[in-house]
């Protein structure tokens, strides 16, 4: 096991710095030059010294090289840097928007599970029947609604309610408040993202419930456990429902990693200031060090909980190690 | 009941209903369409999206790119059956033409994606060690990296565009297709058969392609499948950031940009019909994936 895990350990490194020459090239591929925006950006006129005091200033203006050097020194000894774009530190952007991506998606997490592990089990157990019809639908259904469209929806959905009830239209406020400071507010602001993205969610987790289960219920073991008199609701929770959220697990775990670098468009429809927004600014605006940053912070993620999944499943099944 | 069907590669052979073999593909539609009724009616939808799309020069009843600014967020008449949008243009008209963009756009990413990711695939399973290492690493980092930073990367490097877009969402797929397809593929490389076709002296792509493709063609079209749906969620999502396809091309998620939400509550006509064109294809398009699955996946058949 210790040898599988340095083996897989050492499997993160060249995807992490394959990640890191990937975006900076990228950037740097990309038209523009960010001191000309930040100098123009007023309407003033400049001179070629200040742009090129401009480029010495976030060392833009070293070669390919050199900046690539400085950028993996740097984030091999935790330091992220200072943003181009607003000349503050990259930990102090991030960290005053990646509480509102991190908070939605768990949300999203919690809705999905309590909606999907249910849910898909029943549909298992009912095979074929119209509560399976009906199930199979809302997971298809929520698997081909565009996350954005429902936002929409939803929020004017919200908008005529409140209307009708109050009289005058009600919107949740813009400025995110962490949950211990104002809960409701935060709920107000959060809830309807949370929903939003926890439907898909919900609906690929309970279309991977579903079959997982259907898998497992065929098993001897399951018919072993009935035949020894077992009541149904041991065997259903107890022997099938723990084998069959393994890949369920799988799913959530991964997913949850994806979700946090993927929220762009809700982030959008919602008027959330995240990390997903944030990554769209800043390559218009080409901040290179900042996307750097959340690049390497949304692959991080990624890697890591692709990591534990593995090493989890290593640990389950001693085949994997071997292979 | 004894009738000669042609196989795949010309040659007949004798079948009957005992007999389950090679059949004809007019009657393995025939099955489908008996043995999975749902799927019937994704393919329905799906094909009416389609007919829609490829016929929109004829069957829309505006110009989808033209203004009418005196016939501006007009709710659903006789005259504009879904209404129309702020700058008065007809949003039947541009549903339809926007089913041709999406479809260019799904179909296209999902071939092109899903074979490229065949290849890579197949190619890293066959010839394994190294190779397999090394093209396993590639598709890690292109899988972990986030979509939307390699989409406004490919949008400000090439430009806005159809093509560009499609550029942007295929790339993320083919390590997915990869994936799922090196994995059937490594089983099948244990098979004997294959390592008699080496010994028999057969070149690499004659083995990969005669030997190794046609087993991993099942998870291969479902997966296709499922890609087309994705592709066109993920153009809407683009479009309605403003990284895909731009104004005045009609297309669902653009539709879905601006307008749609400052008009929301008082022209919901504006949001609802686009979103429920994407919706309902790809509801369709997942349906038939999952008929198609429980058909081709034989032990999905017996459930």
């Amino acid at each position: 096991m210790h040898r599988y895990i340095v083996s897989r350990l050492l499997l993160v490194i060249p995807t992490l710095v394959g990640a890191a020459v990937l975006v900076f090239i990228l950037m740097r591929l990309i038209p523009g030059d960010i001191c000309l925006v930040r100098l123009g950006s007023g309407g003033t006129s400049f001179s070629a010294q200040a742009l090129a005091a401009c480029h010495a200033e976030i060392g833009i203006d070293r070669p390919w090289l050199l900046q690539f050097w400085n950028f993996i020194w740097d984030l091999a000894r935790g330091d992220l840097g200072i943003s181009m774009w607003s000349g503050k530190p990259v930990v102090q952007e991030i960290a005053t928007r990646f509480p509102v991506s991190l908070e939605v998606a768990t949300m999203a997490t919690i809705i999905a599970i309590t909606i999907a592990i249910p849910l898909g089990t029943i549909s298992a157990l009912k095979q074929n029947t119209w509560i399976d019809l009906v199930v199979r639908t809302f997971s298809i259904a929520g698997i081909a609604t565009p996350a954005f469209w429902l936002g929409i929806l939803s929020i004017l959905f919200v908008l005529d309610l409140s209307q009708a009830i109050t009289g005058h239209p009600w919107m949740p406020s813009i400025d995110y408040v962490p949950i211990w400071k104002d809960p409701i507010r935060n709920l107000s602001i959060v809830m309807l993202p949370a929903i939003t993205v926890g439907y898909r969610y919900a609906a690929v987790s309970m279309r991977m419930t579903r079959s997982a289960m259907l898998e497992v219920l065929r098993e001897d073991y399951i018919r072993t456990a009935r035949a020894k008199g077992l009541l149904e609701k041991i065997v259903i929770n107890r022997h099938a429902l723990k084998n069959a959220l393994l890949p369920v697990v799988t799913v959530i775990g991964i997913e949850f990693a994806f979700l946090i670098g993927g929220l762009v468009v809700t982030e959008q429809v919602f008027n959330l200031n995240g990390i997903g927004r944030l990554m769209v600014l800043s390559v218009q605006n080409q901040d290179y060090t900042m996307t750097q940053a959340l690049v390497m912070l949304v692959v991080t993620l990624a890697v890591l909980s692709n990591l534990v999944v593995d090493l989890f499943y290593a640990w389950l099944d001693p085949r994997i190690r071997l292979r | 009941m004894t009738d000669i069907a042609p196989t795949p590669a010309g040659a007949a052979v004798f079948t009957d209903d005992t007999y389950v073999a090679p059949r004809g593909v007019w009657s393995a539609v025939k099955r489908f369409v008996v043995r999975q009724p749902v799927g019937m009616i994704g393919i329905v939808i799906v094909a009416l999206f389609g007919i829609a799309g490829l016929t929109a020069d004829w069957i829309a009843p505006y110009n989808p790119t033209s203004n009418d600014f005196s016939a501006m967020t007009e709710a659903p008449s006789w005259a504009h059956w879904l209404g129309t949008d702020q700058l008065g243009r007809d949003i039947l008209s541009r549903i339809l033409f926007g089913a041709r963009t999406a479809f260019i756009v799904g179909l296209t990413s999902a071939i092109v994606g899903g074979f490229s990711g065949l290849v890579v695939g197949v190619g890293s399973a066959y010839f394994g060690g190294r190779i397999d290492l090394f093209l396993q690493r590639i598709l890690d980092i292109v899988m972990a990296f986030p979509l939307i930073i390699m989409a406004l990367a490919v949008v400000s490097i090439f430009g806005t565009g159809v093509q560009n877009v499609i550029i942007a969402i295929t790339i993320p797929l083919i390590p997915r297709c990869a994936r799922v397809v090196r994995s059937s593929a490594l089983a099948i490389r244990e098979i004997p058969y294959v390592d008699a076709a080496r010994a028999l002296g057969y070149s690499h792509s004659r083995i990969i392609l005669n030997h190794m493709v046609p087993n991993v063609v099942a998870p291969f079209l479902i997966m296709l499948t499922s890609f087309v749906g994705q592709a066109i969620l993920a153009e809407a999502s683009l479009s309605y950031l403003g990284l895909g396809v731009q104004e005045p091309v009609a297309a669902w998620g653009l539709m879905l940009q601006g307008g749609a939400e400052e008009y929301a509550s008082t022209a919901p006509w504006i949001a609802i019909f686009p979103g429920l064109a994407i919706m309902l294809t790809v509801f369709g398009i997942n349906l038939f994936g999952d008929a198609l699955r429980d058909v081709l996946d034989p032990k999905m058949r017996e459930r």
